[in-house]
């Protein structure tokens, strides 16, 4: 079958177009070139005055994990706000904050995605995590593994173990997890919480191990880049939510020496002391040292104003916030002596003044942050909004008066402690496909997707253009995940199951000998029933495994 | 015969992976590490190959073909038990989803103790390999817990090496409510467990008042349930001076009238002695046959847990209306679909009903089914997934035999295709 996008104005940054008129063709779930002979085009979509890019990666959000199910689970009330019913092609389920698996996949097709990668996959839970995922309909799908405050990594440090065995264990733990990335949550914090310390400075030591948070930086973040993960060492850094964390975040931007990081929901993470409350904006201090560092990449975490849920592998400062949980209910866990997790309900207010702020402190980040292509569009949902959001959020970015509006109804005192009202930019539809689709997949190091040249799976959107662009990016008017035309005006059509990305790092089989110890010693498991097997993604005839290639070898 | 290692139990709810069991044929023989739950479950034989519609045997196309006759003139159909993997829930639940059914798992009325608690003000909890590594004073409210997991102190508790306590023969237990009912969490080096015991009906007063002690509260009595406060004031004392206590519980063995507020006690205790400079976590036990994978696969399909509707064409969750017994006995339902693929012996409750069953080989019935089709046990006859009682750990369930039994998936699968 020969499918024809014809006169579309296309965004494609991987390729270098932008807005140029093409011709897009599809066979066999892929882009192809325009075909030379005779074949007939089966199905032409005429879309003239239409926008195309490639379908939207989104790089960090909750989707899949026991967290993300404490969340569901803790929250009838919310489910009952928006239930889903049964179509012919569609599944039931709820919505709004932390949807079910099914409307999940609906939801993010909805508004043109076709990937979604969860960012905390506990390595003991990473069965969950691919489970859940596996009922994502549409999505392609993801996982960054979590890792820095498991014992055994800690027990290396003080053991003083060399890089290269470190390298072995992170390699070994990404196959035995089936992950894209390696993710670290307030490193050694969750573990120290363990041990009953309450808050973890970067130079501060687990009472127990003697480690800091910057020893584990380090040794993580040369581990991917030596075993040759092209996803940086995604860090959701220490302090996090803490009024002058600002400076813990330079300094880790400082103290990583040049090595490739991701600084994930940086919003959450750049707050400084001044002003009446002794809560401000630390959004241009973030945004010149990232401007001025090309080793590191960020993603936003923006909140918007409303009622969601927050769930985090982050125990510790989890349960400092457990004194603003809207509703009053909240859950932390310790798991398994390798990471925890906190589920906190939020409410975020336009006219409370630390989440008007925030409000702000996102949006200035993005507005600073120079270089699109390190820097993407996330709520970190569920944490700062629902997914649901980003329509809105991108009107937010690419529309000044707007944005200003909304800025005037906020409240005051906030107003005052931001210089958001004199930010001219506008994000450009460019820099929204770069930001949701080219720099996202070219982070995760996704071969073939988020472009649209020959070669490329055929994961494509279409809007029309509008200048209200929260409408426009709410309701394409086509969406094709590998080439099938699953959404028309904004609605499921069909379904068909995503695929899973992953990357398989060697690693030294001698290791295993002394994990097999670790593992019978102090463990629960056997390390042989603790590794997941391919068969467990694929034995339902709906999942497989993509499998991209280590740095330096992306085509 | 062949005999096959490390392999991981569903059905004792602790996620025993290192039992040896011997294959002959059909014919299983648990050669190490079993238990009084393990063993019997593993080694129980195959009777019915066959499934049969109204007491004849058929084959499995005919048996799928009248069930999804009797399902596809229903006005509320009720599927119960829903005892079985991931894969088997999955499949469960698209069948419920189709057809309008009510979805309720058959330990839910028990569970519920723990979800109207969670879902009121929630929990701090920990899981199994923290408990092995880090407990220093295991209190155990209402519980035998040696009966309900025969293994768990010897893996657990009484485990060689942690890597935070350097000897565990000196962690602490302590019973509240009920009396162990044997030596089990006697400490290898011979210390027992204190016990201090009260009636069921008194645990809500003994645990309200064992939380007032630790906040710091006044108690103006002596004794609360036959307990002397000064006992209670001495564990409310081990808990503030323990480095990480573990309060534990089984929901279903608090079999007394609104249960859920003892767990909402025991549970926010746990958060005020995490406000009071130390670590404490509770522990909810559960993960037999199937009741958290249930919970989990409904949880992630649907937003709630395994008591739900699909008669509105949307999931709808109650933790009292869509009980199955409750529907059955008000004659709410009109057929009955029961999913039980682990246990032979947890049947389906006696109706007038239409009634499918699938489940595993070896039921027997006082009123023979109209569909009977017998399944294969997921970690025996096929490979699955089942959640264990911490909630967090997923184990991989291995195929053990060629037995030829279709699983719960693909049973429910062909209902649902063939309506």
């Amino acid at each position: 079958m020969l499918i024809k996008l014809t006169n579309g104005a296309v965004y494609d940054p991987a390729s270098g177009v932008d807005g140029t008129k093409q011709d897009i063709y599809i066979q066999d779930g892929r882009i192809v070139n325009k075909p030379v002979g005779d074949d007939p085009v089966d199905k032409e979509f005429d879309l003239s005055g239409k926008v195309v890019m490639s379908g939207a990666i989104d790089m960090h959000t909750h989707i899949g994990g026991g967290k993300g199910n404490i969340a569901r689970i803790l929250l009838p009330e919310d489910h009952r706000q928006d239930p889903v019913a049964r179509t012919d092609v569609t599944r039931s389920g709820c919505g709004h904050a932390m949807p079910s698996t099914f409307v999940t996949g609906y939801r993010y097709a909805e508004m043109g995605y076709t990937a979604g990668f969860e960012p905390a996959v506990l390595p003991i839970n990473a069965r969950q995590a691919h489970m859940e995922m596996a009922d994502i309909p549409i999505l392609d799908k993801g996982g960054y593994v979590l890792l820095g405050s498991d014992d055994y990594l800690l027990r290396m440090l003080t053991a003083k173990k060399d890089q290269k065995a470190i390298n072995d264990y992170v390699a070994f733990t990404m196959q035995a997890a089936k992950a894209i990335g390696v993710k670290v949550v307030n490193p050694g914090g969750i573990n120290a919480f363990k041990f009953n310390q309450r808050k973890l400075d970067l130079d501060e030591q687990n009472c127990h191990y003697g480690v800091t948070p910057r020893d584990i930086l380090q040794v993580l973040a040369t581990a991917v880049k030596e075993i040759g993960v092209s996803h940086p060492l995604h860090v959701h850094g220490c302090n996090l939510g803490v009024p002058g964390n600002v400076n813990t975040t330079l300094d880790t931007i400082q103290g990583i020496g040049g090595l490739p990081m991701h600084l994930t929901h940086i919003q959450f993470h750049s707050y400084g002391t001044e002003g009446d409350f002794k809560f401000s904006s630390g959004a241009a201090q973030i945004a010149e040292a990232v401007n001025k560092n090309k080793n590191i990449t960020i993603d936003v975490g923006q909140i918007l104003f409303g009622q969601t849920v927050t769930a985090s592998g982050d125990n510790m400062r989890q349960h400092a916030n457990h004194k603003f949980a809207s509703p009053n209910k909240w859950v932390t866990m310790d798991i398994e002596c390798d990471a925890g997790c906190g589920v906190v309900p939020f409410k975020y207010k336009d006219q409370n003044f630390v989440n008007a702020l925030q409000w702000a402190i996102g949006l200035e980040t993005f507005l600073l942050v120079e270089d699109p292509w390190r820097i993407f569009l996330t709520t970190d949902h569920p944490n700062g909004a629902p997914f649901t959001s980003y329509p809105h959020l991108i009107r937010l970015l690419m529309d000044r008066s707007f944005r200003n509006d909304v800025l005037s109804t906020i409240h005051p005192e906030a107003q005052k402690m931001t210089n958001l009202a004199s930010i001219e930019r506008e994000y450009s539809l460019q820099e929204i496909a770069i930001m949701t689709r080219a720099g996202a997949a070219k982070l995760i190091g996704l071969q073939d997707r988020g472009g649209l040249s020959a070669g490329n799976w055929a994961d494509i959107t279409v809007y029309t253009d509008n200048v209200d662009r929260q409408k426009m990016f709410e309701k394409p008017d086509y969406v094709f995940k590998d080439g099938q035309l699953v959404v028309v005006d904004g609605k499921v059509v069909s379904t068909k199951w995503g695929t899973t990305h992953v990357v398989k790092p060697d690693f030294d089989a001698s290791l295993e000998k002394d994990l097999q110890k670790y593992f019978d010693r102090f463990m629960t498991m056997k390390l042989g029933n603790f590794k997941i097997s391919d068969d467990e993604i694929t034995e339902d005839g709906r999942g497989s495994l993509t499998i991209h290639p280590l740095n330096g070898e992306v085509a | 015969m062949a005999e096959i290692t490390e392999v991981p139990s569903p059905f004792c709810g602790i996620g025993t992976d290192d039992l040896n069991i011997q294959v002959d044929g059909v014919a299983l023989k648990v050669v190490k590490n079993g238990c009084a739950i393990n063993t019997p479950a593993f080694e129980q034989v195959i009777t019915d190959t066959l499934p049969r519609v109204e007491g004849k045997e058929v084959s499995l196309e005919v048996a799928v073909a009248k069930a999804a006759v009797l399902l596809k003139d229903t006005n509320q159909p009720l599927i119960g038990g829903c005892a079985t993997d991931v894969n088997g829930m999955r499949a469960l639940l698209a069948l419920a989803d189709r057809s309008g059914a009510v979805v309720d798992n058959m330990s839910f009325t028990g569970a519920r103790n723990n979800f109207l608690a969670l879902q009121d003000s929630g929990w701090m909890n920990t899981t199994l390999a923290e408990i092995k590594n880090r407990c220093d004073l295991l209190l155990v409210v209402g519980t035998d817990l040696e009966s309900f997991s025969p293994r768990f102190f010897e893996r657990y508790l009484w485990n060689e090496e942690s890597m935070f306590l350097d000897d565990t023969s000196k962690r602490e237990v302590i019973y509240l409510g009920k009396a162990p009912s044997g030596e089990a969490s006697t400490s290898p080096n011979g210390q027992k467990a204190k016990v201090f015991e009260c009636a069921n009906a008194d645990l809500p007063e003994v645990v309200a008042v064992l939380r007032a002690l630790v906040k710091g509260n006044p108690i103006r009595v002596d004794f609360v349930g036959g307990i002397a406060v000064t006992d209670l004031q001495s564990i409310a004392d081990k808990l503030k001076a323990a480095t990480y206590s573990v309060v534990t519980w089984a929901a279903g063995a608090l079999a007394f009238s609104q249960a859920e507020l003892t767990v909402q006690t025991i549970s926010e205790m746990v958060k005020d002695l995490n406000n009071r400079n130390t670590r404490s976590s509770g522990f909810p036990l559960g993960g037999k046959e199937g009741d958290q994978t249930a919970n989990q696969v409904c949880g992630w399909t649907t937003g709630y847990p395994a008591r739900t509707r699909f008669s509105s064409g949307y999931p709808e969750y109650d933790p009292y209306l869509n009980d199955a017994n409750v529907l059955l006995a008000n004659g709410e339902a009109d057929t009955l679909v029961w999913v039980q693929a682990f246990n032979a012996k947890a049947v389906p409750p006696i109706t007038t009903l239409p009634t499918i069953v699938v489940g595993r080989s070896g039921m027997t019935f006082t009123q023979e089914p109209d569909v009977f089709i017998p399944v294969g046990t997921p970690g025996i006859d096929h490979a699955g997934h089942a959640y264990r009682m911490d909630n967090v750990v997923a184990i991989r369930l291995k195929k053990l035999r060629e037995s030829g039994l279709p699983s719960t998936f693909d049973v429910l699968n062909a209902i649902e295709q063939a309506l």
